[in-house]
């Protein structure tokens, strides 16, 4: 339960709290205003009314998020009757750290640790009831084996924790690998299931369901999680419908597969959970896709409404004896609760070469900021040391602040004396101080040692090189090339489309190869874009904003100079090596199967058995990911056979079907025009897989039917394998652009949810296949974020690079090289004419290798320097 | 070295004794890390200092020596 004045979650940006009228004691009595008196800042303001702004903008990005379904809707679960059936965003709540227990899993009222624990899934997804929603929420299935996982972390005793789902549909990267951990060695139980009811018994929790073969079990569980999932709340389909934006049958804004992330009317975009349900990586993928086409389309008018920061000339200090000012923040009663600020002040005033001390209630709040800067003008203080928090978070703040008093930004210090004293001594705070005390010695006594640093800056070569001329790498190329950036498109192959050519059309029907000649044909009539077909990388040299790439083009040697890369350089389908795949004329793969539909090749009616084997060459040991596409393109082909020939009998054998997010309608639509869906025994032996052979001239089909647990045989004249996406497992452009690749060849981004089209390396990024399975619209929209990305960097026009690098002595160099071998940036280089060994400042990253191997003391590390950091050791 | 070694003996032998620590600590992910410790609450001895550094690549085996000759008790590299 939260009080009348709160703050929304603990990662709030800004982190201000706010006052909820409807539950305010003043607001509903007209008495109290307690808050008020206690407000140590005078923040608080009864009088603050709804203002209205107006704001004239080029474009619209909507990204109005989700709601969570109310479990509350269907009495079948007891959700709010019993306080121990939670919702999956109650249970989160629970596991952590931050929430109402700690992170201890706890039931009620006891506050006892259950010893078991049910997931249920699909709560208010797939599934047509009145008030649930016919829609795979997409993300549910990979949160509840997180949070088992988890729980079972979390749990003292040993959890049982059992996940009772329809199908697990771990289709995102490296998602499957997840699951297979939960399955395989944390033991949590996954139960494939229709759960009928829940009833209470003793204060535990009898779930009753009818498991594959349709035997009724019961089963008692100390706890109940309703993995509940996502829908679009009535203040954005209200909001929608004000902007004269179409939503579809389940208010999502989505509009298409081509322009997945433009809204139905020009000028608006639409991203996250809004735009269809899906999870944080797809999430941030298309709000990068949707801020970088607006920005396209305002292309001509960047930096014309840029405000430019006044910025005071800096003060030149080197030579000046150091005058050191120390602020300590009492953060609230974050640190002043335990560390007794006023002494760890008048301890600092003692230290050498202190001038001036203060404490602060907040020392980042901004009032306090404009105090320091006057008070580093006034006491013509040249170093500064603020005890508070982490610089890890809050070092770019001071350092602004220095900036704004003239003084270099390097000439700074921050001693952690909270995340790393106050909040984690509570017990002691006698040692709390002392260690407070001493935090603060070792940051002045290197701060006086902190030479002012430069940050180097250099121009950003405005073209761009895009590898890779299937989908993904052409929607780059066009987004880029469209705001006037001269773009180089290369191609292995001799013709544009790759994959995508041997697609039909998407879930949603709309034709591919239509989209594919009319993008093929924008790329190759757009005078910025340079395509060069039939041409390989052969060598690489420097790096972000100034790249040098040789290619071979058609047998002559081109250097294409580039500041940005980007990286579509796709994958291909798997060539199966089982079931009579090139054996016998009647297997085919799932591409094969679409190009015959592109052809409308007649023979396709002669047919009057068809059969699906799902996950050919996935998820199995040897490629252990979910390809993703497959199962949306099976549906789909099979529903296509069915539209041919309508008698023909087709049949989908598959594992667990995994039409995510809004294709869950076409696998209803599949089923309900006859098609047979039934699930295969995936065992560990061979023997009970599919098998496939010939007898008499038939194409056999023998297998385990879970739900009869017999061996079925299908008689059929029809085989498509749905086959993996596989990537280049191998690929040279790891090496080439010093990027790395997952355990499946697939490109590493440089953070999952976080910088999802990023490449740890600075100026290369990546799109479509080549990152990951995915189906088509996901490949547009990650091309348009990974154009955006790049874009940013191109913007600046010029890219600095932090002050904190190495810097070679020549006087003491030796030449050894151990430098230049060791640097994981290459950024170490032998001078052609001295011989000597030199930092490239921009490639530098400060980690300190090169300083720490050098056998002649001859490099040192700006800003963690050796003085500095025995001066750290000898403060101890 | 030496002694540290023998300030050790004799702690030893005082129930009361407790070790000097200073950490080196990777700004990336350990000293990350100690952040997050303190958001979680999660408490531990008051007789630890950190020094951050870049990363651990930065460690010089000078410092780990300085430290001891300082008259820590013990040094923890971590990243």
């Amino acid at each position: 339960m939260r009080k009348a004045i709160y703050v929304r979650y603990p990662q709030a940006v800004p982190l201000k709290y706010c006052i909820d009228a409807e539950n305010c004691i003043y607001f509903k009595k007209g008495k109290c205003r307690i808050c008020e008196k206690f407000c140590p800042n005078k923040a608080i303001n009864f009088n603050d009314q709804k203002r209205e702004f107006t704001l004239k903008t080029g474009a619209i990005i909507l990204a109005l998020g989700s709601e969570i379904f109310d479990p509350g809707t269907h009495d079948t679960y007891g959700y709010k009757k019993s306080p121990n059936v939670v919702t999956s965003l109650e249970f989160e709540r629970i596991l952590s750290s931050s929430g109402p227990y700690s992170g201890h899993i706890v039931s009620s009222p006891d506050k006892n640790e259950p010893e078991k624990i049910a997931w249920l899934q699909c709560i208010g997804s797939r599934d047509e009831r009145p008030g649930s929603k016919g829609y795979c929420s997409a993300v549910c299935c990979t949160y509840a084996v997180k949070q088992a996982m988890l729980a079972k972390e979390h749990s003292k005793k040993n959890l049982d924790a059992a996940i009772f789902y329809i199908d697990i549909r771990t289709n995102g990267k490296d998602f499957e690998k997840y699951y297979n951990r939960a399955k395989d060695d944390s033991g949590v139980r996954f139960i494939k299931s229709k759960i009928t009811n829940i009833t209470e018994l003793d204060g535990k929790h009898l779930i009753s369901y009818v498991d594959e073969a349709g035997k009724r079990i019961e089963e008692l569980f100390d706890m109940v999680v309703l993995s509940v999932g996502l829908g679009v709340s009535k203040e954005a389909v209200n909001l929608a419908r004000k902007l004269d934006i179409q939503l579809n049958h389940y208010g999502f804004a989505g509009s298409g597969s081509f322009e997945p992330v433009a809204g139905s009317r020009p000028g608006i975009y639409v991203c996250g959970a809004f735009q269809a349900p899906k999870d944080i990586p797809s999430s941030v993928i298309d709000a990068s896709a949707a801020a970088g086409l607006a920005g396209s389309k305002l292309a001509d008018y960047r930096w014309t409404l840029t405000k430019t920061k006044h910025i005071p000339e800096e003060i030149d200090v080197r030579g000046e004896p150091p005058r050191i000012g120390v602020f300590v923040c009492r953060c609230g009663s974050n640190i002043a609760s335990i560390v007794d600020v006023p002494s760890v002040v008048e301890f600092a005033q003692s230290l050498p070469h202190v001038v001036y001390t203060e404490e602060n209630l907040f020392s980042c709040s901004q009032d306090t900021q404009d105090k320091i800067t006057q008070i580093i003008k006034d006491k013509r203080l040249n170093r500064v040391v603020v005890a508070a928090c982490t610089p890890r978070t809050h070092e770019p703040l001071f350092q602004e602040t220095l900036i704004n008093a003239g003084i270099n930004k390097y000439l700074f210090e921050m001693a952690n004396i909270r995340n790393q004293c106050s909040w984690v001594h509570k017990d002691d705070k006698k040692r709390a101080t002392e260690k407070a005390k001493s935090l603060v010695k070792m940051a002045v006594s290197k701060v006086a040692l902190l030479d002012p640093l430069k940050e180097p800056s250099m121009p950003i070569n405005q073209k761009v090189l895009v590898i890779g001329g299937g989908t993904a790498g052409m929607v780059a190329a066009k987004n880029l090339a469209d705001q006037g950036y001269w773009t180089f498109l290369i191609e292995k192959a001799d013709s544009l489309g790759g994959q995508a050519r041997h697609l039909h059309e998407t879930w949603q029907g709309e034709d591919i190869q239509k989209y594919l000649s009319g993008l093929i044909k924008e790329v190759q009539s757009n005078k910025n874009i340079e395509i060069f077909l039939n041409s390989r990388i052969k060598q690489v040299d420097g790096f972000a904003g100034n790249f040098k790439t040789t290619i071979e083009n058609n047998s002559k040697s081109v250097v294409l100079e580039h500041g940005i890369t980007i990286i579509a350089s796709g994958a291909s389908e798997f060539v199966p090596d089982q079931y009579l795949y090139g054996k016998d004329r009647r297997v085919v793969t799932g591409l094969e199967l679409q190009q015959r539909f592109i052809d409308k090749d007649p023979s396709l009616t002669q047919i009057n058995t068809a059969v699906f084997i799902q996950c050919v060459g996935s998820r199995i040991p040897q490629r252990p990911y979910c390809s993703k596409v497959c199962c949306t393109q099976s549906i789909k082909s099979a529903v296509k056979l069915k539209e041919i020939k309508p008698t023909m009998d087709v049949f989908v054998l598959y594992r667990d079907m995994r039409p995510y997010g809004l294709r869950e309608d076409l696998y209803r639509k599949a089923r309900s025009i006859g098609i047979n869906f039934i699930r295969y025994d995936f065992g560990k032996e061979i023997a009970v897989e599919p098998k496939v052979e010939t007898n008499n001239g038939n194409l056999q089909i023998a297998f385990i039917d879970c739900v009869l647990k017999r061996k079925m045989v299908i008689q059929s004249d029809l085989l498509i394998l749905a086959s993996a996406i596989v990537p280049e497992k191998v690929n040279r452009l790891a090496q080439l652009y010093k990027v790395t690749q997952n355990e499946d060849g697939f490109f590493a981004e440089a953070h999952v949810k976080l910088r999802p089209v990023d490449f740890a390396t600075d100026g290369v990024f990546v799109c479509g296949l080549a990152h990951a399975p995915k189906s088509i619209d996901e490949s547009i929209t990650q091309a348009q974020a990974a154009a955006s990305r790049a874009v940013r960097l191109l913007s600046a026009k010029s890219i600095s690079a932090g002050g904190t690098v190495a810097c070679v002595n020549p006087n003491f160099c030796s030449s050894c090289g151990v430098c230049v071998s060791i640097c994981p940036y290459s950024a170490a280089l032998f001078n052609k004419k001295s011989g000597k060994a030199e930092i490239e400042p921009t490639l530098c990253k400060g980690c300190g290798l090169c300083t720490a191997s050098c056998r002649s003391g001859a490099i040192n590390l700006k800003g963690f320097d050796n003085e500095q950091i025995f001066a750290q050791i000898f403060a101890l | 070295m030496g002694f540290s070694i023998i300030n050790q003996q004799s702690s030893i032998n005082n129930p009361r004794w407790e070790p000097k620590i200073v950490a080196f600590l990777c700004n990336w992910c350990s000293y990350g890390s100690a952040d997050l410790a303190g958001v979680s609450r999660l408490q531990y001895p008051p007789n630890l200092r950190v020094i951050r550094i870049p990363c651990t690549g930065r460690m010089n085996p000078k410092f780990i020596l300085t430290a001891f000759r300082q008259g820590v008790d013990g040094v923890w590299v971590s990243g």
